[in-house]
């Protein structure tokens, strides 16, 4: 026997040939293993995100092939190291400009709560700015734990509906940081 | 016919500019970098590919070191240190450490100090991996980071066998360190003399020889050396330009004298120059660390720190039977030892140049002042000037080489 | 070059100007007066047998106790000689004053920048005398003693957890 495991299909009626499934579980399937993340990388986090991209950790076999800096062509924001007040702006203008579906990873105690960095220029977490779907925490933390957090999104993706971004719920909590959608 | 030929190949503008809309572009680089290089902006103005002014802005991570430093006590400040230059935080950490130790007058054991040496020349090693392997994705050549990357995942290993942690490391404590290198890390050590050499002889001959690369970085952004010092340039950017000022050889810390070792040196300050100073510094780190190997061996095993017991925790067994290393416990962790009131300034031979403690002291828990002289800070100041009449590709080039890390920039 | 004879050759070139300030770590620490600052720094890196060419650092500290509450520092190295010094000027607060060393070392320019940022020292003369580090619009001058380390105007931190 080989150890090598496959992942689960999502329930669904199988035949010759075809598969049959609901729309959201192919659509979340899809959307999780190709996640492209914009590495919004501030300070350490941020260099312990370039050896999560190097050869060791591989962040690329996860569907995260393509980082991307410009915010119109990512999936996922990750957030990495501490942002600072004069940095707010500029992380709420990048969020803004993704399109949807877009999830956002704190990683660090930085960007995750202010971390070590009680003071009055340092912003104490970015969820006070824009909605953030997984926390890792850690100072920075290890590429295997930055990994954990990406496989975390993925259950979350995998198992968003198609609707959720429509709902009022969500505009709801837009509108709590203050992003207007004109829908 | 011919004119029109020696006008594009002595750059010269060939057609007459009638575009009644004849005005500057004003391009705004950063603060979110392609390039990963850090939280910085640049406004340039820029006529066509050329920068005509700009003007920089930094303060993007401004997390007031300086002012957390007053609320803390000393051995509390190493992990703040670790994230001014978090690419070769050890280097912050022993300076601090040595700072602190001459305020204190403790003398340090030769074995921790060679130890301290490995570990500084270990984190400039892995410094430069990062400059020089992000100086050449930024013409292009994306393969040799990625082969160099690599060598510092095996530094990492070996901090994460010194102290536990792989890159915001806190090494040491004040009067030497926490615990003694393993012979798991000595190995570790003596294996990456062995395995570094060939990757970086790789990394080298990707670069050093290749045309590309030399046209593209050959003569961009030469800096006159009384230029520099007028900026207050220091470190391999300084050492580019042909002034050989190296903090180790002129005010030796931590018996640097005894090591023998080469300053490298350029000659005109462009870019190759600064590539080519960072990597044989390289190549010096690894004979300093060897020649500390060999220096360790001939001294008594064993020994890790200097007998401060007013400064140096006690091990924890002790503290929880023996009645005199409690006291000194709670003393050391509550701030009740005298300490003199004195003012020290120390400097270290950062990856990027002079990095600077200036430490004022007042008798209580913490500082009364910390100030962090911050190579990085000093010499970013010169390339808003300097950026003036270079192409962009070229102004992108020479922020690379300067390897102006954001943490110590802001501080 | 001895610390000596340096400040043989200071007090000689400026008669009852330069005041020494001991110092337990042999690093020569001189006290000049607002007035003169300019003329000692331009002579320290001009003079050629001196030759002070390195700016190392300026920063400022925050004595809120004395009565003349600001002293500028500043720190400058001779490459050819190896040997430093460390200059101090005392201001009178609340808006101290004293002339730029842009004069005399270009990269002074971001030293001051971050002392005016920090502390609220007005250097006259300065090419672009702005805040560098915090945020533009801020009023305050965040590192005298009197301000908080923390933001005062959060509220999601709970006194009792903080025991205050």
């Amino acid at each position: 026997m080989s150890d090598i495991k496959l992942a689960e299909a999502p329930p669904g009626v199988e035949g010759a040939g075809f598969f049959a499934t609901s729309l959201d579980k192919a659509i979340g399937l899809a959307r999780a293993n190709s996640l492209w993340p914009l590495p919004f990388a501030t300070s350490c986090c941020g260099i312990e995100f370039m050896a999560t991209m190097g050869s060791t950790y591989d962040l690329a076999r996860f569907g995260a092939e393509r980082p991307s800096f410009s915010p119109r062509q990512a999936d996922m924001l990750l957030v990495m190291g501490t942002i600072a007040k004069k940095m707010a702006p500029v992380l709420r203008q990048v969020y803004v400009q993704m399109a949807e579906p877009r999830w956002v990873i704190a990683v660090g105690a930085c960007a995750s709560s202010g971390g070590i960095f009680d003071t009055y220029s340092v912003l104490q977490g970015i969820d006070e700015i824009i909605p953030v779907d997984v926390y890792v925490p850690g100072c920075p933390p290890r590429p295997e734990a930055i990994l954990d957090g990406v496989l975390r999104l993925q259950d979350i993706v995998k198992n968003e509906s198609l609707n959720r971004r429509n709902t009022p719920e969500y505009r709801a909590l837009l509108e709590k940081y203050g992003i207007h959608t004109n829908k | 016919m011919s004119e029109f030929i020696s006008k594009i190949t002595s750059n010269q503008p060939v057609f007459e500019d009638n575009d009644p809309q004849d005005e500057l572009i004003t391009l705004n680089i950063g603060p979110t970098h392609p390039a990963t290089h850090g939280v910085f902006q640049n406004v340039v103005q820029i006529d066509g590919e050329r920068i005509v002014s700009g003007v920089s802005t930094i303060g993007y991570i401004h997390r007031a070191f300086e002012k957390i430093a007053e609320h803390r006590p000393f051995y509390q400040i190493t992990p703040l240190t670790d994230r001014l230059n978090y690419c070769s935080a050890p280097i912050n950490n022993m300076g601090w450490h040595m700072t602190v130790e001459k305020l204190l007058e403790i003398e340090i054991p030769k074995r921790v100090q060679y130890m301290r040496v490995i570990v500084m020349e270990l984190a400039r090693i892995a410094d430069h991996i990062i400059c020089n392997g992000i100086l050449g994705v930024d013409t292009g050549a994306f393969s040799g980071f990625l082969y160099v990357m690599q060598e510092r995942e095996f530094i990492y290993e070996i901090f994460e066998e010194i102290c536990g942690a792989r890159l915001t490391t806190n090494i040491g404590r004040i009067g030497g360190f926490e615990r003694d290198f393993n012979a798991v890390a000595f190995e570790k050590i003596r294996e990456f003399l062995k395995r570094y050499p060939p990757v970086l002889k790789e990394f080298e001959e990707m670069f050093v020889r290749n045309r590309i690369f030399i046209e593209r970085t050959s003569g961009v952004a030469a800096v006159t050396p009384e230029e520099a010092l007028d900026y207050g340039w220091s470190g391999p950017i300084l050492r580019a330009t042909g002034v050989d000022y190296d903090i180790r050889v002129q005010n030796p810390y931590c018996s640097y004298e005894e090591f023998d070792f080469d300053v490298p040196v350029g000659a005109t300050g462009d870019v190759y120059d600064r590539f080519m100073v960072r990597n044989e510094e390289m190549w010096q780190s690894l004979r300093i660390i060897e020649q500390a190997l060999e220096k360790i061996e001939k001294e008594p095993q064993g020994v890790f720190h200097a007998e401060v017991p007013d400064f140096y925790l006690p091990p924890k067994e002790q503290v929880y039977t023996n009645m005199e290393a409690l006291i000194y416990h709670f003393k050391i962790v509550m701030g009740e030892v005298d300490t003199p009131k004195a003012e020290v300034y120390h400097s270290v031979e950062g990856a990027n140049g002079e990095l600077g403690f200036y430490l004022i002291h007042d008798g209580g828990r913490s500082p009364y002042r910390l100030h962090f002289r911050r190579p990085s800070f000093v010499n970013y100041q010169m390339f808003a000037p300097m950026s003036a009449g270079m192409l962009i590709s070229d102004a992108i080039l020479n922020m690379s080489s300067l390897n102006v890390i954001a943490g110590e920039l802001d501080a | 070059m001895e610390n000596s004879f340096l400040l043989e050759k200071l007090q000689g070139n400026f008669p009852a100007k330069i005041v020494e300030i001991p110092d337990a770590h042999h690093l020569l620490t001189i006290l000049v007066d607002v007035e003169d600052i300019t003329d000692v720094l331009r002579f320290l890196k001009l003079d050629n047998e001196l030759q002070f060419i390195h700016l190392t650092d300026i920063t400022a500290v925050h004595y809120p106790h004395l009565e003349k509450e600001f002293a500028v520092v500043y720190h400058i190295h001779s490459l050819i000689h190896n040997i430093r010094i460390r200059v101090k000027v005392f201001l009178y607060g609340p808006n101290p004053e004293i002339p730029t060393a842009t004069v005399v070392w270009k990269g002074a320019n971001w030293m001051e920048r971050e002392t005016y940022d920090f502390f609220g020292v007005n250097f006259i003369g300065h090419p672009d005398l702005r805040r560098i580090l915090n945020v533009d619009d801020m009023d305050v001058f965040p590192m005298r003693k009197e301000y908080p380390l923390e933001d005062p105007n959060r509220v999601d931190k709970k006194d009792l957890y903080f025991g205050r």
